[in-house]
């Protein structure tokens, strides 16, 4: 026995390495069939390693105090030796998180990866991205600009839009009557380590779950149906190393020239990925004439804005943001359709999914925007924006409320009985 | 481990349940200490302490904005023209007769000041907390249209208030402007953050 293999056998007999690295690399069968929507688990995986690595180094040199974040941050970017470089690569993985994490959930609702057997697999995900939403607003208030102070006081005012006890919940949240230093020292300690523990455990979870129950794939069918009788193997399987490891090598590399285009070249994004207004120390007594929170809250944003207060209460559109969010764990149960992929789907379905995409972009770009910037209907207080959101919030529900109609009634095609690649 | 059935199982079952309810009262009461600890520190609450402002130079028309508890305080010096305008919004305002509990009992609930001509509002929208921006201008020099008779638009949700603080029908503010507790030490100087004594 060489001494590697002795070594392995060594740690084998105190620690599962080789049975785990079978189990979840060499011997764990994925469909032969994915394309490129299946680039978007491991790039996220990647975004979540570089936000870990990049925010390491960045709480070297921050200081979450309110009398000093703001300069500490400009003390990065101009004294720190390559310290803009590391600011940047967290500041861009931040949206960039949001941009593979919203593709992967395409990629859920275009080949029902959600449904049944993989539910436990879709939940995992959503409390992913419910952490990485916590994780991205408490993040955005340490540099303690304007946009940081002002965002984190209307988010945190949402709370105390909570019938009874909403006013000390915000004060709870925030440990102070107003966003102060004791709520920047809470936010960092909850970004820098509280989410983090979560989001990691989540992230494990997911995987594991998937490994269980096996990848979807662009068909949507079941490999794990028609198997080598000898081997056990699924006959449209591949072993995920060194098939899926390559083809995810491939994704990587193109996805980290796009990074390396935002950062060196781009990195506000015109205003998208950094606000303008954050390069404003944070004000406590003025409001930036116009604030939005980051591109990838503004559908939400835009359905809480949508909603009037109603019998003295803005309750209800806070009801709305936050069942905008939540209505997508209900999916793998709201979904009865007989087939899974969009391949096989019929018109029903394309075009509610069709809609949806539609609304959450329109709305997208309406919470981007102040409220009256596309004007009033002529004759009427009515704001075109207002109405637009209102318009396109209801459609983003009814492709949630209506999917147990059209999906049982859809004209749906057989599935094919092996993947067609 | 003894089978459910058998004679020692409801016991067994009975002490299992009861050391978990046990455990689990103690894992909530160590939860009170760290709850606690995130509410406002001493520090914080003794922050609140009142501001007091010199008001003689506060000329009629004019807005100063202070810092109290955090906050912006607004004082305004109402001219005439701003308070003969304040019972004319009455049908446009949500709550003409401030009936929500926002404003300490001893000012009128119309002009919502003690002294007509000084209006003290907390600067922070009851919508979702942002600080309005004055627009005491009236008519089309505001920005806000012709029949703008003067008062405060929230530039993050677009809620108007007239010049009492009151807001406008149809708003994404459910209520009006909060006014602090206040009083007046001298016909100039303000204590903001503490009722008559």
């Amino acid at each position: 026995m060489s001494k590697i293999a002795a070594l392995t056998q060594w740690i084998d007999d105190r620690f599962p390495m080789t049975s785990n690295w079978k189990a979840h690399l060499t011997e764990y069968y994925a469909p032969k069939n994915f394309n490129f929507w299946y680039y978007f688990g491991s790039l996220a995986l990647l975004v979540l390693v570089i936000q870990i690595l990049s925010g390491i180094f960045l709480t070297m040199h921050y200081k979450p105090d309110a009398s000093q974040a703001f300069a500490s941050v400009e003390y990065i970017m101009r004294d720190v030796p390559s310290g803009w470089l590391v600011r940047y690569i967290h500041s861009t993985g931040a949206s960039m998180f949001f941009v593979v994490v919203y593709l992967h959930m395409m990629r859920g609702l275009l080949y029902g990866s959600f449904r049944k057997p993989r539910e436990l697999v879709w939940i995992f995900g959503m409390l992913i991205y419910l952490c990485l939403m916590a994780e991205a607003f408490f993040g955005y208030l340490l540099p303690w600009g304007q946009m940081s102070y002002w965002g984190a006081q209307v988010i945190v005012n949402l709370f105390s839009a909570v019938p009874f006890v909403g006013e000390d919940l915000s004060v709870w949240i925030r440990g102070d009557y107003v966003v102060s230093d004791a709520t920047l020292n809470r936010f960092f300690a909850f970004h820098v380590i509280a989410i983090p523990l979560v989001l990691l455990g989540l992230v494990a979870a997911h995987i594991l779950a998937l490994h269980e129950v096996g990848s979807n794939n662009p068909d949507g069918i079941e490999i794990k149906k028609k198997k080598d009788p000898k081997t056990g193997i699924p006959l449209d399987g591949i072993a995920f190393h060194p098939y899926y490891t390559v083809k995810d090598i491939v994704g990587v590399v193109v996805f980290l020239m796009v990074f390396s285009v935002i950062i060196f070249f781009m990195p506000e994004v015109g205003g998208y990925f950094l606000e303008y207004n954050n390069f404003i120390p944070a004000d406590p007594l003025k409001t930036p004439p116009h604030i939005a929170p980051v591109w990838y809250f503004t559908p939400y944003y835009a359905m809480l804005r949508a909603v009037p207060a109603m019998l003295g209460s803005q309750f209800p559109g806070v009801i709305v943001m936050g069942l905008g969010v939540m209505v997508f764990f209900l999916l793998p149960w709201l979904d009865r359709g007989k087939v899974k992929s969009i391949r096989y789907r019929g018109p029903k379905y394309k075009i509610w999914l069709t809609l949806f995409v539609i609304s959450f972009v329109i709305l997208a770009w309406l919470g981007m925007n102040p409220t009256d910037f596309l004007g009033k209907f002529p004759g009427s207080t009515l704001e075109m924006a207002t109405f637009l959101a209102r318009v396109f919030t209801v459609i983003y529900f009814a492709f949630f409320v209506l999917m147990p109609w059209y999906t049982a009634t859809d004209k749906e095609k057989p599935e094919p009985e092996r993947v067609t690649g | 481990m003894a089978n459910s059935s058998s004679p020692s199982g409801g016991k067994r079952r009975f002490l299992l349940a009861a050391t978990s309810v046990v455990g689990g009262i103690g894992a909530v009461a160590v939860a009170v200490p760290f709850v606690r600890s995130m509410t406002p520190s001493a520090r914080a609450r003794a922050a609140g302490a009142p501001v007091e402002v010199d008001i003689s130079k506060v000329e009629p028309g004019m807005m100063i904005t202070v810092e109290w508890r955090g906050q912006p305080v607004w004082i305004v010096h109402r001219t005439a023209e701003m308070l003969a305008n304040i019972p004319k919004m009455n049908d446009r305002v949500a709550d003409p007769e401030s009936s929500q509990p926002l404003q300490p009992a001893y000012v009128n609930k119309e002009n919502r000041a003690i002294k007509p001509d000084y209006l003290v509002l907390v600067g922070i929208c009851s919508h979702l907390g942002c600080s309005p921006t004055e627009k005491l201008k009236i008519g089309a020099d505001s920005g806000l249209g012709d029949d703008w008779l003067g008062g405060f638009y929230c530039p993050c949700h677009g809620s108007k208030f007239d010049v009492a603080g009151r807001v406008l029908k149809g708003m994404p503010a459910p209520v009006n402007l909060k006014v602090p507790p206040y009083t007046f030490l001298s016909d100039s100087r303000i204590l903001i953050g503490q009722d008559k004594s």
